[in-house]
């Protein structure tokens, strides 16, 4: 049986929680691709960023380059604005084992060098392998490694579970 | 023709049929070509950045074997190579080295020893970069950064990237290519790019002991005025006359070819509006193209350059990911 949540609710509850920790005239918030991106994009509309949102595509920044290669659709990061000594907001649809925001925190400090990073999620799923975790997370789960969690978008936003052992949807 | 086979046993590919070496542009994929050409937009936007620098060929080791000179493509493969962060051998063999008698297997065998992943190599002799392929197998891989008058696949690949940048899919452009075809890998290896990814009509022009009648096969429009070969076109492709190829049986001189064919302001009012000028440089100024035109607003021959780096990026990223 495959699960949803109303997208709006939760993302109600992130615009709650980042609320009372960023100042909106002064932070920078980035999507991480593609997913992330969604996300941001509504935050970013709903607590009144001023500096235009930054998209960034890890894919040259994976640490599994040497296994699986480049991929054919990797998208230009963009950062339109000063990393130096923001408070940057960093926006991710699913927290796993950590290694996109491994990605992320290298590819981020290319550019500049934050003041500090806040680290934003719909869904934490646990399950990480490496010392990260979110500061902000709409849904925290206990998911297992077979578990299919997947926000599908953009127009409508929908957040897909299968538990383990169904086939995901191609 | 040339003393290989394609298809079966295609030196480009391993056993799967992957892109192992990028050794011509013959044999490549249209798919293969559009995804290295997505790949090399993004990589653009990493020479605009603070840090110029993605970590994908950390501690992988490639070797620049450039038996010719070529400041442009020698530093733009080097850059291209230090941008994705490997680690880079220059070797520059003057003839004078190669004389002494080491062949260019030796050469390799030599470097292999100390471990390198990929050899971009530029050798005067066509089919050299065919020849190593072969001879490396599984243990590294090559790009033919130009080998005689055969191939020249990144040029080529940078030139039609450039285009579509700039001016969108190239099944909708008319190009003219001008100059010293017979001679030209630049040439040859355009033609052949242009006409896997679409392009409606490629016109080649030139004096006749330069541009011969039977490049019609080749599947393009041949003409020896300059007039009528550039009305309506959208894009100039002007080749570098070789002098030291000059001899008075193809060309009186210098003059006399910038005269009939050299690109002046006054012709390239004859292309489409909005037409773009290309070069493969070094350009020879007066002679290929006017002062005018070269240093005009529809010459696009240092966007060529900034190009050919993120090209070459995207080729090494793409032989060099999955091959451990």
């Amino acid at each position: 049986m495959a699960s949803t949540w109303d997208l709006s609710t939760l993302i109600d509850s992130l615009q709650r929680d980042l609320q009372a920790r960023i100042d909106p005239q002064s932070c920078v918030m980035v999507g991480i691709y593609t997913g992330g991106v969604w996300i941001a994009r509504e935050l970013h509309r709903r607590l009144g960023v001023s500096a235009p949102l930054g998209e960034l595509d890890i894919s040259f920044y994976r640490d599994d380059f040497s296994r699986v290669g480049l991929h054919p659709e990797v998208k230009a990061s963009r950062i339109p604005f000063s990393v130096d000594g923001s408070h940057l907001i960093l926006v991710d649809d699913v927290l796993y084992t950590g290694r996109t925001i491994r990605a992320a925190l290298n590819e981020i400090f290319d550019y500049g060098r934050p003041d500090r990073i806040t680290l934003a999620v719909l869904v934490d799923r646990g399950l990480r392998e490496l010392p990260i975790c979110a500061d902000v997370a709409a849904l925290r789960l206990r998911s297992n490694p077979s578990d299919y969690i997947k926000l599908r978008g953009p127009n409508p936003l929908s957040l897909e579970f299968l538990p383990g052992g169904e086939v995901a949807p191609a | 023709m040339m003393p290989w086979r394609m298809g079966e046993g295609d030196p480009q590919r391993d056993a799967e049929g992957r892109l192992r070496n990028l050794l011509a542009i013959e044999g490549l994929r249209e798919g293969e070509i559009l995804e290295i050409l997505d790949s090399a937009e993004s990589f653009l936007g990493i020479g605009e950045r603070m840090v110029k620098k993605i970590p994908i060929l950390r501690g992988r080791t490639l070797v620049n074997l450039f038996y010719e000179n070529s400041t442009r493509t020698r530093s733009t493969f080097e850059l291209a190579a230090k941008r994705l962060s490997a680690d880079v051998l220059n070797i520059a063999v003057a003839s004078s080295s190669a004389s002494k008698g080491e062949s260019l297997l030796d050469t390799v065998d030599n470097l292999l020893a100390m471990q390198v992943d990929g050899f971009i190599l530029r050798h005067p002799e066509a089919g050299a970069a065919h020849l190593l392929a072969r001879h490396l197998g599984e243990r590294a891989w090559v790009v033919n950064a130009g080998d005689g008058q055969h191939a020249h696949p990144t040029q080529a690949l940078l030139d039609v990237f450039t285009i579509r940048h700039l001016l969108g899919p190239i099944s909708e452009r008319v190009v003219v290519i001008l100059g010293d075809i017979l001679h030209s890998r630049v040439a040859r290896a355009l033609i052949h790019a242009l006409s896997i990814l679409g392009c409606p009509q490629i016109r080649v022009v030139g004096p006749r002991t330069l541009v011969p009648p039977e490049l019609q096969d080749l599947g393009v429009h041949v003409f020896h005025e300059l007039e009528p070969a550039l009305t309506g076109a959208n894009v100039v492709y002007a080749l570098r006359m070789q002098r030291e190829r000059m001899d008075s049986q193809r060309l009186p001189s210098l003059e006399e070819y910038h005269r009939r064919f050299g690109l002046s302001a006054a012709r390239l009012r004859l292309a489409a509006d909005n037409a773009v000028v290309l070069h493969p440089g070094p350009m020879n100024r007066g002679v290929e193209l006017s002062a005018e035109v070269a240093d005009g607003p529809q010459a696009i021959i240092l966007e060529q350059v900034t190009h050919g780096l993120a090209l070459r990026m995207a080729v090494l990223a793409r032989l060099a990911g999955g091959n451990p």
